[in-house]
């Protein structure tokens, strides 16, 4: 069973759609093409927060969606959790 | 589904058969409420404004008072407001569809011949209501309003995409949609930019949405702490560009075909149409109705509980904690589209079944709840 839905492939994060724990292997589904990932998640993740499926350096741009929805304030590594501590608007 | 509604005598189709007490400004609200405590049936619109306003937001004003006075859900109106003129004014305004209308003002009577007065013709207007019948309409007839609330990203998942397949189902069908939210497209701007139907309307896209966020900007340095909201960061949202993109996806995939004015009705026919709006639920939705939206699809995410009087607001929500911990709210549950246990077009389904079935009188959870807000928007304070 799924633990977290990613918009689109290329994507840096996912939205968690159960409560994630520190440590578990989840398993994430691609929703434009129905493709699967596995991912050992770094933090807790709750409900309706992401997780990140790729890494980004800091002041990358970081995408959901296909499309940026911000920037990384600090390095985020795959598993992370990814939320207001690391990622920031690129527009104010 | 069959589709029964009140064909209004203008040709418009409203969904619910409403009369109502209607101030022109606050002072006149005690008189209205007054009428609407003694005639059973009728309903009075409270609000705040409507005095020393000048300009664009006076004009506002205007359009949003007959606006709603005109919306196809209402049979009848009684205006009452402080001074003859602008009484009449917003009362000529409505009697264009050819709907029963009748004015009263309060200086040189006071409020109880006023009240008295527009008893009688409250009484009148309501028994002559009660006698109007549903008969058979089409989607086509249906003007649909959309815009969320308390977002999270379980909106951006489930409930937004699900309207945006009504929305799109709606639209094949001939009928008319409304959305704005214009700060809240930040981030996805370019997205509705590139859907305009011609150059023109992109550029008076631009032009309006530009406006308004540099409204902003001469007000305050950034939105943080107002765009994402509290609720929305609590719920997983971490920036407006996600809150946006999110947000976007409800408004369908068809080309938009007008850029409105606040409270203002559409002239292109039907399709989708933007409207210039703030993105608080209560302001967008009374904006909407004044424009001529008889039913709104409002997703939400962590909960939000808004109403409007005229207007049936129906709930759609993805967030399983959200449909078990807030249900009374909720109409439709798309929480399967998380678990996968749905499809997006089945949740497209129960959203258009929703729709119906609410056009044709199920009461909407926020209509059994009370919520009737109806809220001006103010573009500037007054003289």
């Amino acid at each position: 069973m799924h633990k977290f839905l990613i918009h689109k492939g290329g994507d840096h994060v996912g939205v968690a759609t159960s409560d994630i724990g520190v440590g578990e292997k989840v398993v994430g589904v691609y929703m434009d093409d129905d493709s699967t990932v596995e991912v050992e998640a770094l933090g807790d993740v709750p409900l309706g927060h992401k997780i990140a499926v790729e890494g980004c350096e800091a002041w990358g741009d970081v995408t959901e969606y296909g499309s940026r929805i911000g920037r990384a304030t600090q390095d985020f590594r795959r598993g992370d959790y990814v939320h207001t501590h690391n990622l920031k608007s690129a527009r104010w | 589904m069959d589709l029964y509604g009140y064909r209004r005598e203008n040709g418009r189709v409203g969904v619910r058969n409403h009369v109502i007490v209607l101030p022109v400004d606050d002072i006149s609200n005690a008189a209205c409420e007054a009428v609407a405590s003694h005639i059973k049936g009728t309903l009075a619109l409270p609000h705040s404004y409507g005095r020393l306003q000048y300009g664009e937001d006076l004009a506002l004003h205007f359009r949003t008072m007959i606006g709603t006075g005109a919306n196809p859900n209402v049979a009848a109106v009684v205006v009452i407001g402080i001074e003859e003129n602008w009484t009449q004014k917003i009362a000529a305004g409505i009697a264009e569809t050819g709907k029963p209308v009748a004015a009263f003002s309060i200086e040189g009577h006071g409020d109880l011949e006023t009240v008295r007065r527009a008893s009688w013709k409250a009484r009148e207007f309501v028994q002559w209501a009660s006698e109007k019948r549903r008969e058979p309409v089409a989607l086509e007839d249906l003007v649909v309003s959309i815009k969320c609330g308390e977002s999270d990203t379980t909106t951006g998942l489930a409930s937004c995409p699900t309207v945006g397949v009504a929305v799109d189902r709606l639209v094949e069908e001939g009928a008319t949609v409304f959305f704005g939210e214009t700060s809240e497209l930040t981030g996805g701007e370019h997205l509705i930019a590139e859907r305009m139907a011609t150059q023109e309307l992109r550029e008076e896209f631009q032009r309006v949405y530009d406006d308004y966020v540099g409204l902003i900007e001469t007000q305050s340095e950034d939105l943080l702490g107002s765009q994402p909201t509290q609720g929305n960061i609590a719920g997983g949202l971490s920036t407006i560009e996600e809150k946006a993109l999110g947000n976007i996806e409800k408004t369908g995939t068809k080309e938009v075909i007008g850029v409105l004015r606040p409270a203002e009705a559409p002239g292109n026919g039907p399709g989708v149409y933007f409207m210039d709006s703030s993105s608080a639920a209560a302001e967008h939705v009374t904006l909407m109705g004044a424009g001529g939206a008889v039913l709104h699809m409002f997703p939400t995410g962590q909960g939000n509980v808004i109403g409007n009087p005229i207007l049936p607001v129906i709930k759609v929500s993805g967030n399983p904690n959200t449909v078990r911990t807030m249900g009374e709210h909720i109409d439709v549950d798309v929480s399967g589209l998380l678990s996968r246990e749905i499809t997006l077009q089945e949740a497209g389904d129960l959203m258009m079944e929703s729709l119906a079935r609410t056009a044709n009188g199920r009461v909407t959870s926020a209509e059994a709840l009370g919520h009737r807000e109806f809220t001006m928007t103010k573009l500037y304070r007054s003289a």
